[in-house]
């Protein structure tokens, strides 16, 4: 039986963390990821979970303990955002090299500096090549499912890579809304027991982990590290597919709305998709062939199974929800272009910068980028700004 | 009830707008209705003026941004009326509800021209009578729902009584003065426009 309950987003994923009663949590608090933590903290407190709490005194510590944690054999998680998870980016490679699947929540904040507490994914953006499995989610809902999902699919045997959860900084993470729960023990029940092949507590088979990896190896090593990745696709689509039987919520590496004959698509991540979505709808009652792709599975990156969708469209635009400093366009931009290519789809394709340091995205700023595709010219000026201020 | 009424708030840090629209939200959501409440955080100080929003749909609901074209505006600190431009976007069929002693004559120079329903209430007279304290928030949640009539008064009174006892869990004595202040609040909440 599911749980009819409204929560927001950082609610619903310290629920979900309760849920999975984790071996240890270690975390340092940072706003808008702060009450993940601090909920967490109240069921240990109230015995609600048997999680070793440690209250770190930073970031870089925060995952370094879910490292030795994890490498030990427990199930480790964390949560951060923006400048905690740069804090600890060191130590992000390191869980990944390790392959340890270490779950964290990412409520996606703009990095500093100037000094700013609001949403973008430019946090999320700057660990893209980490190695980590990176599952962005629209709603609180998405967030709970997507957490609840992230064990299973970070420690099957095929993949044992970490697994980060991002939301959108306020939007979703302080918004109340709507959102089903799961009962505790199915939770439990979905997802079993931690049982890692090889970990440093194991006394019948001990063993170094983290060693010096020089000529001979570091390369074969990173190509492990590429095929847990390949592997971990067919995982998601598993883990989502058992999931959906339960639920009746679908889950794919990313969502098609309004796709099957769409001509004029964007392409866009996390709470921005919802708008989309009631702009789509507005714009099918006057005949504009509008559609979205809502990307879910970041990384691995879904590139050739986007390009197809993408082949019949008359034109892409790309929404990066980060300052694009580099005069190439955005990252999912790069990924999506970079992808086309290679697939032998050429369909014209621009790129927006939007919703920067927590700039409200609009119905109307949404419409405005289909009102541009609608009039778009091949290799038109690509690279734009949604929603800046010009006066 | 519309399918989907949209609400802004408007008040100060301190004055627990954002808890009025989490409440409002929970009591909506009681209702079986899809919710949001939402409050626009900026650097958050006592005083300064700050913004909180709720959507009440019929309907799941999708859409991430703020409110422009609200149904209501809950203005929770009259003081704002000239400080910030509390109707703008407020829908004409929609309605202004304000806590001030003031007359219609007096306020109406400060809504710019706005031709919808206008509401006030003595939510300051209400919360020292029934808390001894200045807490508007809960009066001008009564407010809110008497005017939006997203429940009956009975149901929402009850609803509230659960609320209360939740969220004060730790400071039961201040239950009976919250809901004695609902109560004279749906009671006093009165349309001069």
């Amino acid at each position: 039986m599911s749980i009819r309950e409204r929560l927001s987003g950082n609610e619903a994923t310290a629920i979900a963390m309760k849920q999975i009663n984790p071996d240890v949590v270690a975390a340092f608090p940072i706003t808008p990821s702060t009450e993940i933590p601090q909920y967490f903290s109240t069921y240990v407190d109230n015995g609600e979970v048997d999680t070793e709490f440690v209250a770190v005194e930073s970031e870089h510590s925060a995952m370094s303990a879910c490292i030795g944690a994890e490498a030990a054999g427990a199930r480790a998680m964390t949560a951060t955002s923006a400048n905690g998870l740069e804090y600890m980016w060191e130590m992000v490679q390191i869980a990944s090299s390790m392959r340890l699947p270490i779950v964290m929540a990412l409520v996606n904040r703009a990095i500093s500096g100037p000094l700013n507490i609001h949403s973008d994914h430019s946090d999320a953006m700057a660990v893209r090549d980490s190695g980590w499995i990176m599952l962005f989610s629209e709603t609180n809902q998405e967030a709970y499912d997507n957490m609840i999902m992230a064990h299973r699919i970070a420690e099957h045997k095929d993949v044992n890579l970490p697994l980060m959860v991002c939301q959108d900084g306020f939007i979703t993470s302080h918004s109340i809304e709507n959102i089903e729960l799961f009962e505790d023990e199915e939770v439990k029940k979905f997802i079993g027991t931690y049982k890692p092949e090889h970990y440093l507590l194991n006394r019948k088979n001990p063993i170094s982990m983290g060693p010096m990896d020089l000529q001979a190896y570091l390369f074969e090593h990173k190509r492990q590290q590429w095929e847990a990745m390949k592997n971990a696709k067919k995982v998601i689509l598993d883990v989502s597919e058992e999931f959906e039987k339960l639920t009746g919520r679908k889950y794919e590496l990313f969502e098609e709305y309004k796709m099957e004959d769409a001509e004029y698509v964007i392409v866009c991540m996390n709470s921005t998709a919802g708008t989309v979505k009631n702009v789509i709808d507005r714009l099918r009652t006057e005949g504009v062939k509008a559609g979205l792709i809502k990307i879910r599975v970041f990384r691995p990156f879904p590139g050739e199974e986007i390009a197809k969708t993408l082949l019949h469209a008359k034109a892409v635009a790309i929404l990066d929800k980060t300052p694009i400093l580099n005069l190439t366009g955005g990252p999912l931009f790069e990924d999506i272009t970079s992808a086309m290519y290679t697939s032998n789809v050429t369909v014209p394709t621009i790129n927006y910068s939007y919703g920067i340091g927590g700039r409200d995205v609009t119905e109307m700023q949404i419409e405005s980028v289909y009102r541009d595709l609608q009039t778009l010219k091949n290799n038109e000026n690509p690279y734009r700004f949604l929603g800046l201020k010009t006066k | 009830m519309k399918d989907l009424i949209e609400i802004r708030w408007h008040g100060r840090g301190g004055q627990g707008a954002k808890t009025a629209s989490l409440l409002l939200a929970d009591a909506a959501f009681n209702t079986g209705k899809y919710i949001q409440g939402f409050p626009e955080y900026g650097p958050e100080r006592m005083g300064a003026p700050m913004t909180a929003y709720n959507r009440i749909s019929t309907t799941p609901i999708r859409v991430h941004s703020n409110v422009y074209n609200p149904d209501y505006v809950v203005v929770v600190d009259d003081t704002l009326l000239s400080a910030v431009d509390v109707t703008a976007g407020l829908k004409e069929d929609g309605a202004i509800i304000i806590n001030t002693t003031k007359g219609i004559e007096e306020i109406k120079p400060l809504l710019k021209g706005y031709k919808g329903s206008v509401y006030t209430i003595d939510a300051r007279k209400i919360s020292e009578e029934a808390l001894g304290k200045y807490f508007p928030n809960t009066p001008m949640l009564a407010a809110i729902v008497k005017v939006t009539e997203i429940m009956p008064d009975a149901d929402f009174v009850e609803d509230m009584k659960g609320s209360f006892k939740h969220k004060f869990s730790k400071k039961p004595e201040v239950i009976d003065g919250n809901m004695k202040a609902i109560e004279i609040a749906l009671k006093e909440v009165k349309k001069v426009q």
